[in-house]
């Protein structure tokens, strides 16, 4: 079984799990992903690995409270266990050859991006982060991500935390400043990594995303998680979850993430009735 | 004397049009009478030709004797000489182009039913109390089976009553594999395979769910770090494929595999369940296998109006003739001479139509089918909110991008002989991993085959 070993609060709507994991740390790189259930009729939800102890055998993940699944998983504590946990899965983060990295992360794919900036950092790679939230309150990671990068920016919506602004607007400013990057890595709201990408291409930085989409076995039996790219049609489980930016069609991968929406607001709604008539 | 009746045994099933509202099995089996009353059709003949229609050579006439006389018991032990899964394959082998197409009754009348006389003699061994398993006596040797699907449960079974240790791994969070994921509760229902899985355990078979090979560990990493001497891939062909059209990411466009997956695997059709589905009110299939068939029926027991588009006309559908049939009967529309080039979108980025060429049929083809060409100028637009790509899987790539020296062919089959011996030493493979998307009875037969293969090569070594 795979027993939650830690669980931390980070701000009011993510939280952070270690999970006992062995086979699964025993291979796992940044970038890859893990699918769990929480339960034994439960829906099967993939989470980026956010971090991972190969002598400990542990994952840790970080999720957003969003729908039904998220809710009940986060209703689990320490000690307890999850039904299902399977991985690594996707392809690790491609890190060869690079010397200086934009890293960008938006909101709870901050959790994500920060340990493809600790690889980075660790391989000797020049690391610059700029990381953005609505508001200070849902600020995470800051004190890590500045321990792997040697610049770091803070954005924030409405000013609270950091600069006031859009991480676009950061990124240019370092790009216009004559910073000069191998490659951007961005990793967050669809819409955010969409404007990164055009960003980038006017300034012809390759740069790549790392997607999230709706899935089921993580293999590639489903095709659930198609994407296009180039023109060509993707499996996020096997083919990604990282695509070079510039040739994601980010609009359909939009369409498609809000193809459950009005299931996932009604399930969501009744978990939380739920809980509500057990206190 | 036997019973000369040229027909067969009726088998009693749900009324179409109650069934098309409900998940519960379609047909519902024989009773001990009509089993004993069908068995007596047998003639017994000495040269079996049924059994050589066998993929696994069942001793076909020796059973149903048994079940002449009453014996189930009897009767069972000789199916389970041969075969790993009988209440599997007496439902879903197609048996009217295997041991029934060769039986001597069919010449004049219909041919012995001997699919359900198998499924009547697991079903009765299934409702008796569990007798106490024996495990085998263990060699000290451990074999790893990649996939619990048809092939891997036949050849972990085999080992095992060898006396290896063997371990299954499965990807998904329970065992079967297509048993499980693919094929629909009405047609076999998942309580039976989870008894076959139990009763391998019961041999003493470990099963690991949640473990990707390939990911989770190699297969080198199985033979020299976890102490496995001889493996089995049987992994199975679970990659969907789509036709390139346009439209074809739209929302309500599914592949058969996750449609069935959300269905069979997650339950979506329960009340309640955490996994959503939606087939619509209008769904059009795409394709005219099996898997097509079991996707339309699915679809029309969610509520929907079910089109089946196909690009062939109904005597080229590769679907068994039975399943055509039921889907017929509980209300399918079949359009043939049709296939997709379109599908269109509304305002919302969601399926509104499907735009189809009519066809007609040419020459035959290199399948020997005959060719299904463009009608010039020809096509019509069908409404749908839902639309289910039917049209093939292939094996999929991550064990061979994982595993250096192993051989596949250049549409991405495991390349394997006769035995189901890979160009790796030690490494077998089977089941549609190899041959491509076939039947339960062929991958049941290739793991059979490389089972003995393994012990050979175990023996010798």
């Amino acid at each position: 079984m795979f027993e939650i070993l830690e669980k931390r609060s980070l701000n009011p709507t993510v939280t952070l799990m270690t999970v006992s994991a062995p086979r699964v740390a025993k291979k796992a790189e940044p970038g890859q992903f893990i699918i769990l259930r929480t339960d034994e009729d439960g829906e099967r939800i993939p989470l980026t690995i956010a971090d991972f102890d190969r002598e400990k055998g542990t994952i840790t993940i970080i999720f957003q409270i969003v729908g039904a699944t998220t809710e009940k998983l986060n209703h689990l504590n320490e000690g307890e266990c999850l039904h299902d946990f399977v991985g690594p899965l996707g392809r690790a983060t491609e890190t060869e050859g690079l010397k200086k990295v934009a890293v960008v992360g938006g909101g709870v794919g901050c959790a994500i991006a920060y340990p493809v900036a600790k690889k980075l950092h660790s391989l000797g790679v020049e690391v610059h982060s700029i990381v953005g939230f609505r508001n200070k309150d849902l600020v995470i990671l800051e004190d890590e991500f500045k321990a792997a990068s040697s610049k770091f920016v803070l954005m924030s919506d409405d000013g609270t935390a950091g600069e006031k602004g859009l991480v676009t607007d950061a990124l240019k400013k370092l790009i216009e400043s004559g910073e000069k990057y191998d490659r951007v890595i961005t990793i967050g709201p669809l819409i955010m990594m969409k404007f990164v990408c055009r960003l980038t291409k006017e300034y012809d930085i390759p740069t790549v995303a790392s997607m999230n989409p709706i899935m089921i076995d993580g293999t590639g039996m489903c095709g659930g998680c198609r994407l296009t790219v180039g023109g060509e049609t993707k499996f996020a489980c096997v083919d990604g979850p990282e695509f070079d930016g510039h040739l994601i069609d980010f609009d359909e991968a939009m369409a498609r993430g809000a193809m459950y929406k009005e299931f996932e607001r009604h399930a969501h709604e009744e978990t939380c009735n739920l809980f509500k008539e057990v206190k | 004397m036997p019973n000369m009746s040229l027909t067969r045994n009726e088998m009693p099933v749900q009324e179409p049009d109650v069934r098309n509202k409900n998940f519960k099995e379609v047909a519902l089996g024989y009773t001990e009478e009509q089993a004993i009353d069908e068995a007596q059709r047998c003639l017994g003949c000495k040269n079996k030709p049924c059994s050589t229609g066998c993929p696994v050579q069942i001793d076909i006439p020796a059973f149903i004797s048994e079940v002449a006389k009453g014996d189930f018991a009897a009767a069972y032990k000789i199916i389970t000489q041969s075969s790993s899964l009988p209440a599997v394959c007496g439902r879903v082998c197609p048996q009217e182009t295997q041991c029934e197409s060769k039986c001597v009754r069919g010449k004049k009348g219909e041919p012995v039913a001997i699919g359900r006389l198998e499924r009547f003699v697991a079903d009765w061994h299934n409702a008796q109390p569990d007798a106490a398993v024996e495990k085998p006596v263990s060699n000290g040797h451990k074999a790893a089976v990649i996939g619990s699907g048809p092939s891997g449960l036949a050849c972990a079974g085999d080992l095992a009553k060898k006396g290896y240790d063997v371990t299954v791994f499965e990807a998904l969070h329970v065992a079967g594999g297509v048993l499980s994921y693919g094929i629909p509760e009405f047609r076999l229902p998942k309580s039976i395979v989870q008894k076959e899985i139990e009763g391998l355990k019961a041999l003493g078979v470990k099963v690991e769910t949640n473990t990707v090979v390939g990911r989770t560990m190699s297969i080198d990493e199985l033979m020299q770090e976890e102490g496995f001497e001889t493996v089995f891939i049987g992994s199975g062909a679970g990659l969907p494929r789509f036709m390139n059209i346009k439209g074809e990411n739209l929302n309500g466009v599914y592949s058969a595999n996750e449609f069935l997956t959300r269905i069979n695997l997650m339950k979506a059709y329960r009340d309640g369940s955490s996994t959503p589905i939606k087939a619509g009110t209008k769904a059009v299939i795409v394709g005219g296998g099996n898997v097509a068939m079991d996707a339309a029926r699915c679809a029309k027991r969610l509520g929907a109006d079910v089109t089946i588009v196909y690009r062939r006309t109904e005597n080229e559908l590769p679907a068994r003739a039975e399943e055509v049939e039921h889907a017929k009967e509980e209300g399918i529309v079949f359009k043939f001479l049709t296939n997709p080039t379109e599908i269109k979108p509304t305002e919302n980025g969601w399926v509104s139509s499907v735009v189809c060429q009519e066809m007609e049929l040419s020459e035959p083809d290199a399948s020997g089918r005959a060719k299904p060409v463009p009608k010039e100028g020809a096509f019509i637009e069908i409404e749908a909110d839902c639309v289910i790509m039917s049209i093939g899987t292939s094996p999929n790539p991550l064990i061979k991008s994982t595993t250096e020296g192993l051989d596949t062919q250049k549409w991405g089959g495991i390349i394997a002989d006769d035995n189901g011996l890979t160009s790796k030493e030690g490494v077998y493979a089977g089941g549609d991993a190899v041959t491509g998307a076939a039947t339960v009875i062929l991958a049941m037969g290739a793991g059979k085959k490389a089972a003995a293969a393994m012990d050979e090569y175990m023996q010798n070594k």
